[in-house]
């Protein structure tokens, strides 16, 4: 696209997508290393991933501070307003990645004393693996304006969602076996709907790319995971 | 640099010098001029001026009354002739016909007008008027003093007008006002002292001419206010007073001198007064 | 606000809006072309002002909003040389047709210019001036209606005191909305407003911008502006015109956040150059 008259304007919102990109990272490196942690049962590893959050919020901050102020110095327009509203959105989403992979790092911290079932990660495991490249899929589409790769997120959530309703029943089975297990697997069960709820907000991520690109919101329902047993 | 500097200074220090010179040379012609008429005219100024007529040679007494009366008679009409003609030809060179060739050809046969010599005004009345109409008149004086009004009104008139934003007539037009109530209750209002001082200055312009009144009203020696007779004025009669050796005459020749003087004097201030009442608006 | 829904982003630039049957069309534009001389400063130019909406003309200098805006009102008659091409229907009728009567049109369509053009009379007079040349009011009818027009431009409670003194005397915004109380006095059905906020201050512009808001109940608007938050602010309909072609015309809702076309696009977002 072509420049602004006023290159500070450029300036500006450029800093907003490296801000975006440093957060991406971070959230992404928090999620794997609550998951490593969980896997592991790593406490000291859970402790660092926890240690990192507090980065991300003051990242978090910092965009929504600069997206203000570029706002009200210079009342973007178009394109350039909805990269503005875009990176607060975004930058929003990004900040509750990490508290989820956060909140996963803490149950794993929790609930290494007492491991029991190491076939009850399996199910996690690859609901973070389609979580993992859900997120890098939907952090590239937003750095290059990539509206059909943002769609494609958009559409595959529904398969994370499947998989967390097969995880249910796992973890469900395991309970019903051996009552000794019931808390261990209620914080997998709880790690689960985390993993779920950052797929939730890849989802949010690629609606805004959508939004960014196109100035319109996806209007068709998403498609949702058919054979849910758990209330949304 | 600094030599550069140096040379700069100096030449500039030069150029003002010319200029302040050239300043003070004309305002010293001018005190000059206007000391010797008081030092002249202001001995020959008393009541009898404004109330007797013009004495015979070689008596002593007199005044001036019928020159004066004469002279505001005389003005008073080439003003009512004049200036409503100026005022049309210029109304019609700002506003109707800005754009027209014939304004144009207007403005420039006026300017020619502007600058022609009063002594052909006078000649060209003395041909239309006073040899048709056998014998000088006041109405034929009156007439070339009209005819230099006009030029003057017209290009006052039209020079106030073009200084009227155009905003505000096009503001007048969005109205749905038509182009007469446009002129009349915009254009002249928002003109109407610059419309005035020009019209002052017209009056100032003639009260002192001489030469178009030698060949057209003439002089006359006693009490007439006929205007199809000679009627005296002031300039003739200063002309005709001054070159002759009768001190009463020359006095009288001085007083009168000054009389226009001041009369102009008062208007061309008044003008200005006017002038800048409008600009502080 | 009557806000127009946005509608699908759309590969033609200019279509119309999504509820044109909302509100009828008051002034329709139809393939105006427009002559200084020999050079053609508006190109095929078609578009409608919805009834009691405010339709935005943005574009930069010398692009041909406001002669365009100089057409609707046939002020341009005024200019020797400078002449006008297509139709321009105000309720059916094409005022560009040698049969209108100008004076009787900019009764109908007034204007309010950039700079505050009070005239050099007293606020009343401003005022009734306009009146009594349609109408011959009693006194006390044209006393009610200029204090109705200076109420209308919001300007009754700062003037009332002094309404015999001269309208130059007022401030520049005051002075502004005197021109405003002046249209509004004679009864038109559109009022151009040609940068009106342009010499003023904010709270000025903010004054005179509520004033057109609530002047859309009543009239149809159409405002050039330079200030593309202000035609953001105040109108419903936006069109953007470059070298005297219409680029892009729409509800101001759309064109100001994903307008069509990449020129209305780089010019909005200040990337023109």
């Amino acid at each position: 696209m072509t420049d602004h008259t006023v290159r500070a304007y450029d300036r500006e919102l450029e800093t907003l997508g490296q801000r975006i990109a440093e957060m991406g990272g971070i959230a992404e490196r928090m999620l794997s290393d609550a998951m490593d942690a969980l896997a592991k049962l790593d406490v000291d590893l859970a402790k660092k991933t926890i240690g990192v959050d507090p980065r991300l919020d003051a990242l978090q901050r910092e965009v929504e501070d600069n997206a203000i102020l570029t706002i009200a110095r210079r009342q973007p327009m178009a394109v350039d307003l909805r990269e503005c509203v875009a990176a607060i959105r975004v930058s929003g989403d990004l900040e509750r990645v990490g508290d989820l992979a956060k909140n996963i790092a803490k149950r794993a911290a929790k609930i290494a004393g007492e491991a029991r079932l190491p076939r009850g990660i399996v199910g996690l495991k690859s609901m973070h693996e389609l979580a993992a490249m859900q997120l890098k899929d939907v952090l590239d589409a937003y750095a290059q304006h990539d509206v059909e790769r943002a769609r494609a997120v958009w559409t595959r959530d529904a398969e994370l969602d499947a998989l967390e309703d097969s995880v249910f029943r796992d973890l469900l089975t395991f309970m019903m076996e051996d009552p000794r297990n019931i808390t261990f697997c209620t914080h997998l069960l709880f790690c689960s709907k985390n993993i779920e709820r950052i797929g939730d907000h890849t989802t949010n991520i690629a609606e805004t790319v959508i939004y960014l690109v196109t100035g319109e919101a996806p209007q068709i329902e998403r498609p949702k995971g058919e054979t849910s047993m758990v209330k949304r | 640099m600094a030599s550069l500097y140096h040379s700069r200074k100096r030449r500039n220090a030069i150029a003002m010098g010319l200029c302040v010179g050239a300043t003070g040379i004309g305002l010293a012609w001018l005190f000059v001029i206007l000391s010797t008429l008081l030092w002249n005219g202001a001995g020959g100024i008393n009541l009898a001026v404004f109330t007797q007529m013009t004495p015979p040679p070689n008596v002593h007494g007199g005044g001036l009354l019928n020159a004066i009366v004469g002279s505001l008679i005389m003005t008073t009409i080439g003003i009512a002739i004049g200036a409503p003609i100026g005022l049309f030809a210029g109304t019609y060179m700002a506003e109707y016909g800005r754009y027209e060739k014939l304004t144009t050809v207007t403005r420039f046969i006026n300017d020619i007008l502007l600058s022609a010599p009063s002594i052909i005004i006078g000649l060209f009345i003395y041909g239309a008027v006073v040899v048709p109409m056998h014998g000088f008149s006041g109405i034929a004086g009156a007439l070339a003093l009209a005819v230099i009004v006009i030029p003057v009104v017209v290009r006052t008139t039209e020079n106030m007008l073009l200084l009227v934003p155009q905003q505000l007539r096009e503001a007048a037009t969005g109205l749905g006002l038509p182009r007469s109530v446009v002129v009349q209750k915009v254009a002249y209002k928002a003109a109407k002292t610059g419309l005035i001082t020009g019209l002052l200055l017209a009056v100032a312009r003639i009260s002192g001419e001489t030469a178009p009144l030698l060949f057209t009203a003439l002089s006359n020696q006693f009490w007439s206010i006929d205007l199809t007779r000679e009627i005296a004025n002031l300039p003739v009669t200063i002309n005709n007073f001054i070159n002759n050796p009768d001190p009463n005459w020359k006095r009288l020749a001085w007083a009168g001198a000054l009389i226009i003087t001041f009369a102009v004097l008062a208007l061309n201030i008044a003008a200005r007064a006017i002038g800048s009442r409008s600009a502080t608006k | 606000m009557n806000a127009p829904t946005v509608n699908g982003g759309g590969s033609v630039a200019i279509q119309p809006p999504a509820d044109t049957a909302a509100r009828a069309v008051k002034v329709d534009i139809r393939k105006v072309d427009f002559f200084y001389g020999a050079n053609k400063a508006l190109k095929d130019i078609s578009l409608p002002l919805h009834e009691n909406e405010v339709t935005a003309f943005i574009g930069p200098s010398g692009c041909g909003k406001s002669t365009l805006l100089r057409v609707l009102n046939r002020m341009y008659d005024l200019y020797p040389n400078q002449r006008a091409e297509g139709e321009v229907l105000l309720d059916g009728e094409n005022i560009l047709s040698a049969k209108q009567d100008a004076n009787l049109l900019r009764s109908k369509v007034g204007m309010v210019f950039q700079k505050p053009t009070p005239f050099p009379m007293t606020i009343f007079e401003n005022i009734a001036f306009g009146i009594r040349l349609y109408d011959k009011p009693s006194k006390s009818e044209l006393e009610g209606r200029v204090e109705d027009a200076l109420r209308g431009a919001a300007l009754w409670n700062e003037v009332k005191d002094k309404l015999h003194t001269s309208g130059l005397g007022l401030s520049g915004g005051q002075q502004q909305r005197l021109c405003i109380a002046r249209t509004v006095a004679i009864q038109p059905e559109v009022i151009l407003f040609d940068e009106p906020c342009s010499a003023l201050d904010p709270i000025s512009t903010a004054k005179v911008e509520e004033l057109i808001d609530e002047l859309s109940a009543k009239y149809t608007i159409a405002i050039v502006t330079h200030n593309m938050q202000q035609a953001a602010r105040v109108s419903q309909y936006t069109a953007f015109m470059y070298l005297g072609e219409l680029i892009e015309y729409g509800p101001t809702n759309k064109l100001f956040t994903t307008p069509s076309d990449k020129k209305t696009q780089d010019y909005i977002t200040g990337r023109f150059g």
